[in-house]
């Protein structure tokens, strides 16, 4: 049915004059310092709303159950077949919150994601100083709702990870290679402005994020 | 936009009144026209100019403009300066005249026309770099600053410069500087109730202010404001920039 | 009386509307001003911003082409849709044949100029709306007054009595907090149970067939990422080449809009799940809308228009839009992006004084991260409607024209054109002037609110010669 549409749409759009498409200016996206990028990243992030926690590659899954353990977090699911669903496994053993593996299909875990687990734990693909970002790369093990269902999202990043900006992240990471089913950029906890253009948290995504920064 | 490197001080200018000026408020017209005198310029007023045409290009009348504005290029044949006492004014001929042209044969001296036309406080500012001193008493004055100057001839803080030289003059700022009077043209009659809405708001904020006149560089704007403060009684005058700075610098005040 | 006038006073006269749009008005331009506060930084991204949008505009075509080549090896469904009608009947199609019968939608203006939530209601499909603005004003059973902030005409109070009416167990609250938590409520089940998501896209990347969502309340990824079924709905016009364009776009549509250097979520769909994968919609279908934009694109000034990424800033900063709110344009866009869209979309004879609803301030010519000289456009269009058969692109053209605005008009270009005419004239009106009743025709819509406009007596041009200025 759509065919012919397809042809008159095409056909009107090539009918009609053209112009020249113009040359794209020189444009640089902001650069930071090397010794202030991992700065930026975690004051903006923090003036987003997140919790950020500067950690050691050696020590993040017992700081991440302290966290949890004071905050009262009763639950993290997570992806077990990941370095860092496997490091929480191994670390935590039977001490700390549940860990709830998303290891089968949202179908068979629906209830669970919905109402049933506190926070979400993923690990992430990077990091962008300027605005403060997390870059998550969903997969077949990591699935996307981890990062928006549970009330609680705690990501993830190394240091070494995170870049000056996102046109260079997407260039050193050769993202116009290969997109994954749904690749997410998050800078805070869900919130809106819909009300009288006051700030609240919390509307549909996650009401907190926590961001690990390992740094060594 | 005066953006071509700073030109030499001329000898003669020309000087466009605008039709505005023309019917309502000839003495802005002939304070323009001493200011730039004092300057030791001689100041031409061809006797055959009108009006640049806006109000048909903004109509949609692009014939009827282009009749006008041919009129207006033929009446300043000379390689010297227009200027202007509007920004809207100055801002059609200087950034509309080309389009009107586009593809005909007059296009090349519209261009050439356009790029003589100056907005007059850009003009005492950036080409003459006047100096003006003060003789007047004490006065609050705020600045109103008209939308086709700011946005089409980039004209913003040149007036308030001028203003600033003047050491008995406190300009306060107002926060609605920026914000369009509601006059349009044509608007105000087309749309009379937004119009009306505006220039009340535009009253108000100047009202706020304190001070005990409104200066712009734009007369059709002052119309509109000074209709609207008028009939509200506020007794707070507008004035167009170019009779106030002469009457500033001159002695007993400009008659 | 043109249409517009005549909705406009309903606004103008009422103060609580004039209040929330002035205070949510000024606090948006402050919040966009302090985002772009190097002149020199605004320039270099507002130049590449144009050019990336320029590009996508002037190549559209083989852009889209290129679009639905990338989307469907991808294992996304493309569908090409002349006319709402057509999308509303694609987008039944789709659902019916996966037996939805509650959807959840994401915002999306293409749906609004859809009117799909109405026609999915009348074939027994319900549609939630999720972001937070839109559930808001389909609870109140309004039309959207703005393009990124729906409700924005509504106060806390009418909001709290809203949601008291219409959510179970929650009494009046104005607690903001308590509000926004009583929706998530509310709508986390719609989410669970719903059949299908639909939403908007807000650019699609024709190099890698990606449709990237922005948002800030996670609305938009639960829609596209929960459901079983994914629709995304798109004009043709809101590509761009490569993935490299997506950055400057980035840069400077949230921060236009509502000056946040980013959304809290932006959201890269590539393709439905793919085997392995545990979530995520079987099926993702992107339905491209034309309905008027390629005549748009038939005229090489107006097509722009088509550069237009939704911002809203342009509204934002217009004095007339922020003292009539967006009910007055009462087509899907408001504001100066609305003035010269809806013309060109619904014909110049149904919404031909709308360019005409404006002073040409140029304040939103000032801010529009794409450069669409819209004061340019909107004298354009003005001519169009006077001057019948002046171009085929657009519909309606000449509707306006009246043998007594013409005459005028021809009369007024005599009298300017020839100097001793004019000379003549203006000496009159310069001594008779003054004698206008206060309530002439035209006059007395001006002198309503304003005292008459003073004649001079002399002329400048008299009182030139008077002291004795050269003419040559």
């Amino acid at each position: 049915m759509s065919e012919a549409a397809r042809s008159r749409i095409l056909g009107r759009l090539r009918a009609a004059p053209r112009t020249a498409a113009p040359a794209l200016p020189e444009w640089q996206a902001p650069i930071y310092d090397p010794a202030e990028r991992v700065e930026r990243f975690c004051s903006v992030l923090e003036g987003s709303h997140a919790e950020i926690y500067r950690v050691t590659l050696a020590d993040w899954p017992y700081r991440l159950r302290t966290i949890l353990e004071e905050r009262g977090t009763a639950s993290v699911m997570f992806a077990p077949n990941t370095e860092g669903g496997r490091r929480l496994v191994s670390a935590w053993g039977d001490i700390g919150p549940k860990l709830v593996p998303y290891d089968k299909t949202v179908e068979e875990l629906k209830d669970t994601l919905v109402h049933g687990v506190e926070s979400g734990f993923t690990t992430t693909r990077g990091g962008i100083a300027e605005t403060g970002t997390l870059v998550l790369w969903p997969d077949s093990d990591e699935p996307r709702l981890l990062s928006l269902l549970p009330p609680l999202h705690i990501a993830l990043v190394r240091a070494a990870d995170i870049a000056d900006n996102l046109p260079g992240l997407i260039r050193a990471q050769g993202w116009a290679q290969s997109m994954p089913t749904n690749a997410v950029l998050i800078s805070g906890p869900s919130k809106t402005a819909d009300i009288e253009q006051t700030l609240a948290y919390g509307v549909h995504g996650p009401k907190e994020l926590i961001v690990l920064v390992i740094e060594d | 936009m005066s953006e071509i490197a700073r030109p030499q001080r001329p000898e003669n200018v020309y000087f466009f009144g605008t039709c505005v000026i023309d019917l309502f408020y000839p003495g802005a017209g002939l304070a323009g026209m001493e200011l730039l005198k004092r300057q030791g310029l001689r100041v031409v007023f061809p006797a055959d100019q009108s009006c640049c045409g806006q109000p048909a290009r903004n109509s949609g009348y692009l014939d009827e403009a282009r009749a006008v504005a041919l009129r207006q290029i033929e009446t300043f044949p000379n390689d010297w300066p227009i200027v202007v006492p509007s920004g809207s004014c100055a801002g059609m001929m200087k950034t509309h005249y080309p389009d009107l042209f586009e593809g005909r044969p007059e296009h090349a001296r519209a261009k050439a026309f356009s790029a003589r036309v100056y907005e007059l406080t850009d003009f005492l500012v950036n080409v003459l770099e006047i100096k003006l001193e003060d003789k007047g008493e004490p006065v609050r004055v705020t600045w109103h600053g008209s939308c086709h100057s700011m946005r089409e001839m980039g004209v913003v803080d040149q007036p308030k410069s001028l203003l600033r030289q003047l050491s008995n003059v406190t300009l306060v700022e107002n926060p609605r500087e920026k914000e369009c009077c509601g006059f349009g043209g044509t608007f105000a009659v087309r749309q009379p109730e937004i119009s009306a809405a505006m220039v009340t708001d535009k009253v108000a904020a100047i009202e706020e202010t304190g001070a005990s006149q409104v200066l712009s560089g734009d007369c059709g704007c002052l119309m509109n404001i000074n209709g609207a403060m008028d009939k509200a009684k506020k007794g707070i005058a507008g004035r167009h920039i170019a009779e106030f700075l002469l009457e500033r610098t001159t002695t007993g005040g400009a008659k | 009386m043109s249409d517009f006038t005549k909705r406009a006073p309903i606004a103008l006269n009422d103060p609580t509307l004039r209040r929330n749009f002035r205070r949510a008005m000024d606090g948006l331009m402050v919040k966009r001003a302090a985002q772009f506060a190097d002149p020199q930084a605004w320039a270099a991204l507002r130049e590449r911003g144009a050019m990336v949008k320029a590009r996508a505009v002037a190549r559209l075509p083989e852009l889209l082409e290129q679009l639905e080549a990338k989307c469907t090896a991808n294992g996304i469904q493309v569908h090409w849709a002349e006319s709402t009608a057509e999308a509303n009947s694609i987008v039944l199609d789709i659902l019916q044949k996966a037996g939805a019968k509650k959807v959840i939608k994401g915002k999306s203006m293409v749906s609004e100029e859809m009117e799909l939530n109405h026609f999915l209601d009348g074939h027994g499909i319900k549609a939630v709306e999720s972001d937070l603005g839109e559930y808001i004003i389909q609870l109140a059973h309004e039309a959207p007054s703005h393009i990124v902030m729906p409700c924005i005409h509504k106060n806390k109070g009418e909001i709290a009595q809203l949601f008291a009416d219409n959510i179970d167990g929650l009494g009046y609250t104005e607690d903001v907090d308590a509000l926004t938590a009583a929706a998530r409520r509310a709508l986390r089940d719609e989410f669970a149970t719903a059949d299908a998501g639909i939403s908007g896209v807000n650019v699609a990347v024709a190099e890698t067939g990606t449709l990237v969502l922005v948002e800030n309340e996670g609305n938009g990824r639960l829609s596209t990422t929960l459901p079983p079924l994914h629709i995304a709905l798109m004009g043709i016009e809101k590509l761009a080449e490569t993935l490299d364009d997506v950055p400057p776009l980035l840069a400077l549509l949230p921060r236009s809009a509502t000056g946040q250097p980013i959304t809290t979520y932006v959201n890269m769909i590539t393709s439905p799940r793919k085997p392995g994968e545990k979530d995520g919609p079987e099926a993702v279908h992107l339905v491209l809308l034309d309905s008027g934009r390629s005549r748009v694109y038939d005229d090489p000034e107006l097509r722009d228009t088509l550069r237009c990424i939704r911002c809203g800033a342009c509204m934002n900063h217009c004095p007339v839009y922020s003292r009539v709110g967006g009910h007055t344009y009462k087509f899907v866009y408001p504001g100066p992006i609305g003035k010269i869209l809806t013309p060109q979309l619904e014909g110049l004879d149904c919404a031909g004084d709308q360019p005409h609803a404006s002073t040409l301030c140029n304040a939103c010519v000032e801010v529009c991260p794409v450069k669409i000289p819209i004061a340019d456009l909107l004298v354009r269009l003005r001519t169009e409607s006077v001057h019948p058969g002046g171009s085929v692109a657009v519909k309606g053209a000449g509707s306006r024209r009246s043998w007594h605005e013409t005459l005028s008009w021809r009369g007024w270009a005599f009298m300017y054109a020839h100097p001793k005419v004019y000379g003549l004239a203006t000496r009159l009106m310069a001594r008779l002037g003054n004698l206008i009743p206060e309530n002439a025709p035209m006059m007395r819509q001006w002198t309503k609110i304003r005292t008459k406009p003073k004649f001079a007596g002399k002329t400048l041009h008299e009182l030139a010669r008077e002291k004795g200025f050269d003419h040559e």
